[in-house]
């Protein structure tokens, strides 16, 4: 019964959706206000019915009803009913439910945000969300019904994929998907704004706590997805340039671009035609993550649901949203001019080279995943892409990006004067390069080059996101939550540019075959090998590996690292066992059994490697407080401000 | 206006290429069987219905067969039921059949019911012998040929496009093993 009550609210959902959709943009249009003010109450109903048909879905999880296809193939009675219920989103079609889900409640926000908006672009907004709503619906609809009965029904569910059964994809699915989501704000209101035919900076402002909220959410999933791989994958990396992880890490590069495109389109009511197509470019990207990585076009380790007969819906799906969106640029944008100007040294500048720089970023990391797809395409032999092109291509573009950014970060609106700034930029420079060759060539003594240019990038960066603010702290004088929320992600990303640094140059890693007793010393520390015993879980088999830490011969830890097996699938999977020691991460993964008592052991001493993860954290709570400013909850005055009057200077 | 049209000419670009791709990625497999050009895994199982004799790789030498893995708890088996049904009655190949995980009755069952498109169906409760074949989820189909090495593997529901465009093609114009 629950099932299909599901099913149902679902189908009533397309046609809300439908509603909300054709209002939305008929009702401005021609307008005829009363459609349009009938657009937020299809919003709720909407959000009304997808939450139900979520709440029977997870009810046949908790409920064990292996009737339901979708809960037989991604449920077992032996799974734990936390794990139940987060099969929701353990394979294509639940994922599909919860993107749905996300998008009517990020839909709900906008609709009680509204109110400071005019009637009439509000509900062009929520209306273009309508149709992002109604295709997804239709595509779970037709081709990805989670409610499908089996009959007759399963004895037993096949379980949910080992993989996924971690505290990890309990969060992360659903923050990862909060983000891509968010930027279907962002696409909504460029949507708008193009319909209209206008843009002004009451738009960008409207826009950018938006923008920001989907790009923290964002930063948090990939940054969850980066450790849940580090520590569940057990193949010792925080980070594979595997399809899956680009595919999240393209908007986000597009997303912080557009984030600071947006802040000078809001100051200065430049870059609007670039902003709009940034806006468009995230969420088509966002797409791109939540549907190629599923359909069977990318291929990689992550993918667990694979259908390539849901590519040609997918496919007309993203030629009708965004190639609906790119005609919308072409015709509209040519309208939108700006006639402010600005000097090769203001902030505008470094600004526009910031986006320049993310997008050429995102446009490497973009040919790199689609390359081995379509050397694949036009049959010119099978191509495998890695970290050699990834590493280097990505930091061709993000190395000038980091230097330029304290400079950017002083410099003025309009005028290219740096003035006193400079003395500011150079103080810093020279004690963050000290600081730098210190780090480099000191502490750990085995530095190269790299290590240089970032350890002082990343000193350099810190030092001069903090100038302003103290003094400003020291002078006694307020600062904005924007400006704020933008010094916390700069020292997030300063933090995580460090850590990077330290772990690409000082990490240690070796593969022993350990006796029963034996010992290996990797680093300054000694690892002793207890030998293996068999263990229990609740669907699982396991042997785990006693392995005893010492270091100078003091104990430091000991370690179990874990070899599993589960009942249902039959999956083997490494849980490696990690300690965080004097800031040293110690990572131990069980590998084969090389018998007689034998097992080879992967042993790995990263320094900081959780600094990354904690710096992601950083940067996401900036984009949190600047995106709570109150300031983009008051009504500017009716005419736009002139560029640059107000006194917080967000970038 | 040329420099606005530019996003759009670039992405109908790379909707082409995406339309290619998502054309080929079905015989791509996504999930390439390291059995593939390999020999098959010699098996010995009980077979469903005469739970004393048993069902042996070394008796289907010298002929083609398909190994269809399935158990009555997987939808895709009962999606693929008709397939396999119109492939079996086209008597070209026979279709050895290995029930997973499953229970015997109600196996039997399924097969009364639906109708059996097997020669033979083996049984694995254990799910050892999937391990042996590398089975990812059920329902997957083997193609192997006379000298036992398996030529072609399907996996979820097999179609009737898969049969017609896959499968018989490697069969037809050799002798066909049938029963």
């Amino acid at each position: 019964m629950l099932p299909e009550l599901g099913h149902f609210a679902l189908i009533l959902a397309l046609l809300l959706a439908g509603l909300q959709a054709f209002f939305g943009i008929a009702g401005p249009a021609l307008a005829r206000d009363r459609w349009s003010s009938a657009v937020t109450a299809a919003v709720a109903g909407q959000a009304v019915m997808v939450a139900t048909a979520a709440a029977c879905l997870i009810a046949s999880f908790v409920n064990e009803d292996f009737s339901v296809a979708y809960v037989a193939e991604n449920s077992n009675s032996a799974l734990p009913l936390v794990y139940r219920v987060t099969a929701l989103w353990g394979a294509h079609e639940g994922s599909l439910l919860l993107w749905i889900l996300l998008l009517a409640g990020w839909t709900v926000a906008v609709a009680l945000g509204s109110g400071r908006l005019p009637a009439r672009f509000a509900a062009r907004v929520l209306g273009v969300l309508g149709v992002v709503s109604f295709g997804f619906l239709l595509f779970t609809l037709a081709t990805s019904n989670p409610f499908l009965r089996l009959d007759p029904p399963a004895p037993d569910g096949r379980d949910l994929n080992p993989i996924l059964q971690d505290p990890g994809l309990a969060v992360h699915p659903p923050i990862l998907y909060t983000g891509y989501v968010g930027f279907a704000v962002a696409f909504a209101f460029a949507c708008a704004a193009m319909l209209e035919g206008r843009l002004d900076q009451n738009w960008a402002r409207w826009t950018r706590p938006w923008t920001t909220s989907a790009w923290a959410f964002l930063t948090c999933g990939i940054a969850l997805g980066s450790f849940w791989a580090y520590y569940e994958l057990g193949w010792g990396g925080f980070w594979f340039w595997d399809p899956v992880e680009n595919a999240s890490f393209m908007p986000w590069l597009v997303g912080t671009a557009l984030v600071h495109s947006l802040a000078v389109t809001d100051k200065r009511g430049l870059f609007k035609s670039w902003t709009l197509l940034l806006a468009i470019l995230a969420f088509s990207l966002s797409l791109l993550g939540t549907f190629l990585v599923r359909s069977g076009v990318l291929v990689s380790v992550h993918s667990f649901a694979a259908d390539p007969t849901r590519g040609i819906f997918i496919l007309v799906f993203l030629i009708i949203m965004i190639g609906g969106a790119l005609a919308l640029y072409a015709w509209r944008a040519p309208l939108l001019r700006s006639s402010a100007g600005f000097e090769l040294g203001a902030r505008e500048s470094f600004l526009l080279f910031n986006n320049v720089l993310l997008v050429i970023a995102a446009g490497t990391v973009f040919a790199g995943t689609l390359a081995p797809l379509i050397s694949d395409a036009l049959k010119l032999g099978t191509l495998s892409v890695g970290p050699p092109y990834f590493n280097p291509t990505f930091m061709l573009s993000m190395l000038p990006l980091l230097a330029l950014l304290s400079v950017g970060i002083h410099a003025n609106w309009k005028r290219g004067r740096l003035r006193d700034s400079q003395r500011t930029l150079l103080y810093t420079f020279v004690v963050a390069a000290v600081l730098g060759c210190g780090c480099a060539f000191g502490i750990f003594a085995r530095g190269n080059l790299l290590t240089l240019i970032g350890a002082t990038l990343g000193i350099w960066i810190l030092l001069s996101s903090l100038v302003d603010p103290i003094d400003r702290w020291w002078r006694g004088l307020t600062l904005s939550r924007a400006v704020l929320g933008m010094t916390v992600a700069h020292i997030g990303l300063a933090l995580a540019v460090l850590a990077l640094t330290t772990v690409q140059s000082f990490t240690i890693e070796r593969d022993v075959a350990l006796a029963p007793g034996g010992k290996a010393a990797v680093g300054e520390y000694e690892f002793r090998f207890d030998g293996v015993r068999a263990v229990e879980g609740p669907n699982y088999d396991a042997m785990a590996a006693t392995v005893v830490v010492t270091r100078h011969g003091a104990p430091v830890a000991v370690l179990t690292p874990q070899k599993r097996q589960y009942w249902v699938q039959h999956q083997v999977t490494s849980e490696t066992a990690i300690r965080m020691h004097r800031g040293n991460n110690l990572l131990l993964a069980l590998g084969e059994d090389l018998g007689a008592g034998r097992w080879s052991v992967r042993i790995q001493i990263r320094p900081l490697v959780s600094l990354v993860w904690i710096a992601a954290f950083i940067m996401a709570m900036g984009g949190a407080l600047a995106a709570s400013d109150r300031r983009y909850r008051t009504a500017r005055a009716a005419a736009t401000s002139p560029a640059g009057a107000t006194a917080g200077q967000a970038g | 206006m040329s420099r606005f049209l530019l996003p759009l000419g670039i992405f109908a670009l790379l909707a082409v290429v995406l339309a290619i791709g998502i054309r080929h990625s079905p015989e791509k497999g996504v999930i390439a069987s390291p059995l593939l050009g390999k020999p098959a895994p010699a098996f010995a199982v009980p077979n469903l219905s005469n739970p004393t004799g048993e069902v042996r790789s070394a008796d289907l030498r010298g002929r083609w067969y398909l190994f269809n893995v399935w158990g009555t708890w997987c939808a895709g088996c009962r999606e693929e039921h008709e397939t396999l049904l119109q492939v079996h009655r086209a008597g070209v190949v026979p279709i050895i059949g290995l029930d997973w995980k499953d229970d015997d009755a109600q196996a039997l069952d399924w097969l009364k019911q639906l109708g059996d498109p097997y020669q033979s169906v083996g049984t694995d409760h254990s799910g050892r012998e999937a391990i042996e074949w590398g089975v990812y989820g059920a329902p997957e189909t083997f193609l192997v040929n006379p000298q036992g090495i398996v030529v072609y593997k399907h996996i979820g529901a097999l179609t009737p496009e898969a049969w017609t465009r896959e499968i018989l093609p490697r069969v037809s114009g050799r002798p066909a093993g049938t029963s």
